[in-house]
């Protein structure tokens, strides 16, 4: 019989092309997908991406509300974006700050300008930044925080923290998981009773005091960095028990496939019945289980560095930011120090789409 | 004899990603009371769906796009003619018609039976209802029929869970189920493929004593040949959607027209067939299901139409041949 | 014939699955799934094995596969190479990895069986591969001969199982158990998922290969049509235990236990002319965890007497090769395939 050439290319896929194919039809999930890969570049490449570095301080401007952007000028004519140069003010009723604009300033928003000096990724000295106006205009997207931090390029450096935790503590999850939840399943007996309690035992621990218990054991004299990768540690000593539950249960259920049996009577090993049978059946599954994985440590995170047990400045994460609008007046006088919030469920949300698309992509084989 | 239900020229499409699957592709037939019409053929040739549009349950993306189930509607003691293509599948109508008047049994009870409720409670509902009866009488009827169904000790079993049962046993209490509200058309929907061949024969000895004691008709649907030669006094053999020949059970088996039906006695080793031979197959594979194809579906695995162009370009229907025997073959019913 | 020709000796098998209950884990009841079956299997014939779900058919399958460990009992396996058998019951797993090339399966489920993430290349190749029997270039040429010679195209083969039919991945089935040329394949239902005309290719096409390759089958099935057209020799069995174990012929013509009677008398037959003789057994097929006392047909035979409810009938030699478990079998007339419409 013919086959059509649509039938063609769908009788030589892969698995790994149907699984796609069927994502992709998937509307919120390419959504999700398409937010978490913009996301993760923004993060990658923040130094370039935001105007000014994470420090800079603009003492002239503390708690800026977000700058204007203009279109149009004086005479109404339609020019590129341009911002107005902002003075500080204070309102003699009420004792507040105020930002006023000067009339007439205009600078105009430029591409590729040279900004704040930064070592890109620890290996590049640069000053080019992707956009910026010239001094003494100043361009702050989501306005600036009580020491005049600008908010947008804090964001995008927060960002870059939150995510790297939740990818970096994911990945021990992983391997925990993979490994602890593996033997369980493979070897079965005390060993898998053994496993199994334990993590019992884990998932019994209210997950927050238990991180601030742990939190609060690291001596405050360590370094950041060092701060950072703990926290990465103790967040994934309670995410892997997910991980090696979905395994154990997957393996067993696997072990019993009539196609490993059918390997095991045409005389293959266990290794080869491990990595050539098994792993690949359900890579797939481990994928979604981390992509849901990730937004719940991003939550850890930002819940740690909230109640300021978790990450600490230097260091800059959306956590940390978030700190800053801890109290009622600030969250009133100046709202725009809430929009970290709007990264975080940006990317809780769009980790849930991917990974909701995933699971009902991975069987491309059910109907 | 009396029609109860007829099914005129009826079409069940399925609208998926791919494209356009023609599931039933103009079917028709009429059902008697109190006579068994068997409706056989291979999976994917749309027998299941045939049921599933009498009862309006057919899944989506599938939509009746044509053709009338006109159905003698009865109630309060007037009989009317009711098109069932034509209800609201989840309106009033089609639901009382649907466990009252028209029942079905599926091929896993288990999945008819609500794991967390007793079979009595299921049975005592479905009874309730359709039916203005007390929770007693509803409870007495319950056990009279799981007693009539063959199951021992039904004043016992009837607070059983459906896991509790065996499954014959649940295939009784499903049919039980079924039959508490008397309904005149049980449509069977591979009712014994999953049980053994002794609990089988069991099954279909029962479903047809409750045919005579009951009066209904029965839409038996089955892939099993022997099971459908059982049970059917008309027999009705589908394949890709269309009827290919319609006849009473002992012309069908005994005299088949259709090379399709012939090929398909053939293939299942026969009690005649010499031991360690080589058995009669059907070459190829079904068609590609979104394909349109005008003239006869069997062409090119047929072994009588030797390439004959005229059965795969003439649409043709299915024609009448003798008395109660109709015939859907190109050779046959188109004038060359 | 010379004992050499026996090729698998099953004598006295049993297993006994332990159900545990309660936090410790007790064992509080076992099923008795196999429970002393014995036959055996000479080289290139086909043994059937037949009876309904729960009977023990294919855990005695799967113990020949090594996939359980017996309970007691033997099964001595005489490899094709000369050497003495060996009892695969108490075979140490060295021992068994030289004789699994001998030994293979073809498995029910079509779409179960098949790896998704393999291709049919890799899937056909496993078995040589895994066996250091070829690769490379002599792999490719191997692979390629077993897809012809299921009647596959051969320029389908690097395509994933998703692509194929039920008949068709179990043609892909059945060149993987072919790969290594086999002594004895295991056929544990193979066409029971299978259409009709799907199954009559699958028949010719297992038939064709022993033929060919002289090899010998275990075949399971619950279908007697299909198991009298494949068989030499049948076992019946019941809750474990076989009812009766003879050449196909004899057990059609003159069957010697009820049970087998019944279980022919129920076959649906497309000639209803037949049905006034059909045997409509009462009750339901006995529980392998508590197994009736006596024989474990006699509370659905139709002849059953006191000495049946009491004494479990061993399995008697009724005429050479003719072996029946009934206390009655040489007073009973029991009507062979003449009620199912057979022609012998």
């Amino acid at each position: 019989m013919e086959e059509s050439r649509e039938a063609q290319k769908y009788l030589d896929a892969s698995t790994r092309q149907l699984i796609w194919w069927r994502y992709k039809k998937h509307a919120l999930a390419m959504i999700g997908l398409y937010l978490i890969v913009g996301l993760y570049v923004f993060s990658m490449f923040c130094e370039f991406l935001a105007p000014y570095s994470k420090d800079t301080r603009h003492f002239d401007m503390t708690y800026a509300s977000p700058t204007k952007i203009r279109l149009f000028d004086d005479e109404g004519k339609l020019k590129r974006p341009f911002v107005r140069e902002v003075k500080m003010d204070v309102d003699l009723k009420t004792q507040q700050i105020r930002y006023l604009e000067v009339a007439g300033t205009h600078y105009p928003i430029r591409l590729f300008v040279r900004g704040d000096s930064y070592e890109f990724w620890s290996l590049w000295e640069g000053n080019l930044h992707l956009f910026g106006v010239d001094a003494p205009g100043r361009l702050f997207l989501f306005g600036t925080d009580r020491m005049g931090r600008d908010l947008f390029s804090r964001c995008l450096y927060g960002s870059r923290i939150s995510l790297s935790i939740g990818m970096f503590g994911v990945a021990l999850s992983l391997l925990l998981g993979l490994v602890l939840g593996g033997v369980s399943g493979y070897v079965g007996g005390w060993v898998d009773s053994l496993i199994q309690r334990t993590i019992e035992v884990i998932r019994c621990f209210p997950s927050i005091p238990l991180w601030m218990g742990l939190a609060a054991a690291m001596p405050p004299h360590w370094h950041a960095l060092k701060v950072y990768f703990m926290i990465t540690i103790i967040l994934s000593l309670v995410g892997w028990t997910d991980l090696a539950r979905m395994v154990r249960g997957k393996l067993i259920s696997l072990r019993e496939e009539e196609f490993v049996l059918a390997a095991r009577f045409a005389g293959a090993g266990h290794t080869r019945i491990i990595f050539r049978h098994l792993l690949p059946s359900f890579t797939s599954h481990i994928i979604v289980t981390v992509t849901l994985a990730i937004p719940h440590m991003v939550l850890a995170e930002t819940a740690l560095s909230f109640l300021g047990i978790g990450l600490r400045p230097p260091i800059t994460s959306l956590g940390t930011l978030l700190k800053e609008a801890q109290n009622v007046t600030t969250i009133a006088l100046y709202p725009w120090l809430l929009i970290p919030v709007a990264f975080v469920i940006a990317t809780v949300l769009a980790f849930n789409f991917v990974g909701d698309g995933l699971r009902d992509a991975v069987d491309p084989y059910s109907r | 004899m009396a029609t109860i239900l007829a099914v005129e020229n009826l079409r069940v499409h399925f609208f998926l990603d791919q494209g356009l699957v023609r599931a039933v592709d103009g079917v028709s037939f009429t059902l008697e009371e109190g006579k068994t019409l068997g409706i056989v053929g291979e999976s994917g040739s749309g027998k299941s769906v045939i049921g599933q549009s009498i009862l309006r349950i057919v899944p989506p993306p599938g939509q009746i796009v044509e053709g009338n189930i006109l159905f003698q509607h009865q109630e309060n003691g007037a009989t009317t003619q009711i098109d069932l293509a034509q209800l609201d599948p989840w309106g009033k109508k089609a639901r009382s018609i649907r466990g009252r008047e028209i029942a079905m049994i599926f091929q896993e009870p288990m999945n008819s039976f609500s794991p967390v409720h007793t079979v009595g409670n299921q049975i005592i509902e479905a009874l309730r209802l359709h039916q203005d009866v007390s929770a007693a009488e509803a409870r007495n009827r319950g056990i009279e029929m799981l007693g009539r169904v063959g199951i021992p000790q039904p004043e016992l079993r009837i607070d059983a869970y459906p896991y509790e049962l065996s499954g014959g046993m649940r295939q009784r209490a499903m049919i039980a189920m079924a039959l508490v509200c008397n309904p005149r058309i049980l449509i069977a929907d591979e009712p014994t493929t999953a049980l053994d061949v002794t609990i089988q024969a069991q099954i279909l000895e029962l479903l047809r004593s409750l045919q005579e004691e009951f009066r209904m008709a029965i839409l038996f649907i089955s892939h099993n040949l022997g099971v459908i030669a059982e049970i059917s006094h008309e027999v009705m053999v589908v394949y890709f959607g269309r009827v290919m020949e319609r006849a009473t059970v002992s012309e069908i088996f005994k005299a088949p027209l259709h090379p399709y039906t012939k090929a398909l006695l053939e293939s299942v080793p026969g009690i005649d067939t010499p031991v360690r031979t080589h058995l009669a197959t059907i070459e190829g594979t079904l068609p590609d299901p979104h394909m349109y194809i005008r003239g006869c579906p069997f062409f090119g695995r047929c072994g009588e139409c030797e390439g004959n162009t005229v059965c795969r370009d003439e649409p043709y229907e299915l024609t009448w041949v003798a008395e109660d025997h109709y015939v859907a073959c190109p050779r046959i019913c188109v004038p060359m | 014939m010379t004992d050499s020709d026996v090729l698998l000796e099953v004598r006295n098998l049993k297993k006994h699955f332990p159900i545990r209950k309660g936090v410790l884990k007790k064992v509080v009841a076992h099923v008795k799934a196999v429970d002393g079956v014995s036959f055996s299997v000479r080289k290139g014939e086909t043994l059937g094995l037949v009876g309904e779900s729960g009977c023990g058919k294919t855990t005695v399958g799967r113990m020949i596969m090594g996939a359980y460990r017996p309970t007691e009992g033997s099964i001595w396996f005489s490899p094709p190479n000369g050497k003495p058998p060996l009892d695969l019951a108490s075979i140490d797993p060295g021992d068994m990895r030289e004789l699994r090339p001998h030994i293979q399966m073809i498995f029910q489920d079509p779409f179960a069986s098949l790896n998704p993430r393999m291709t049919i290349r890799e899937i056909i190749g496993e078995p040589l591969i895994v066996n250091k029997v070829a690769r490379g270039e002599e792999l490719d040429r191997r692979v390629h001969e077993l897809v012809e010679m299921v009647g596959l195209q051969p320029q389908h083969m690097s395509r994933y199982p998703h692509a194929f039919s039920g008949g068709q991945r179990q043609r892909i089935s059945i060149a993987r158990a072919m790969s290594l040329y086999p002594a004895l394949v295991v056929a544990d239902e193979p066409t029971s998922a299978l259409d009709v005309s799907v199954q009559a290719q699958i028949v010719n096409l297992a038939l064709d290969i022993q033929d060919k390759l002289g090899l010998a089958y275990l075949f399971i099935s619950h279908d007697l049509g299909l198991i009298r057209h494949f068989s030499n020799k049948i076992v019946v069995m019941y809750v474990g235990r076989v009812m009766e174990y003879a050449p196909a012929q004899n057990i059609f013509e003159r069957p010697r236990h009820p049970y087998t009677e019944a279980l022919m008398s129920n076959v649906p037959t497309t000639r209803p002319e037949l049905i006034g003789r059909r045997i409509v057994l009462r009750g339901e097929t006995a529980d392998p965890i508590n197994p009736p006392p006596g024989c474990p047909f006699h509370p659905r035979c139709l002849y059953a007497e006191e000495v049946c409810a009491n004494v479990v009938p061993p399995l008697a030699e009724l005429s050479p090769e003719h072996q029946a478990a009934c206390h009655f079998s040489r007073e009973l007339n029991l009507t062979g395939c003449d009620a199912l419409g057979c022609a012998v």
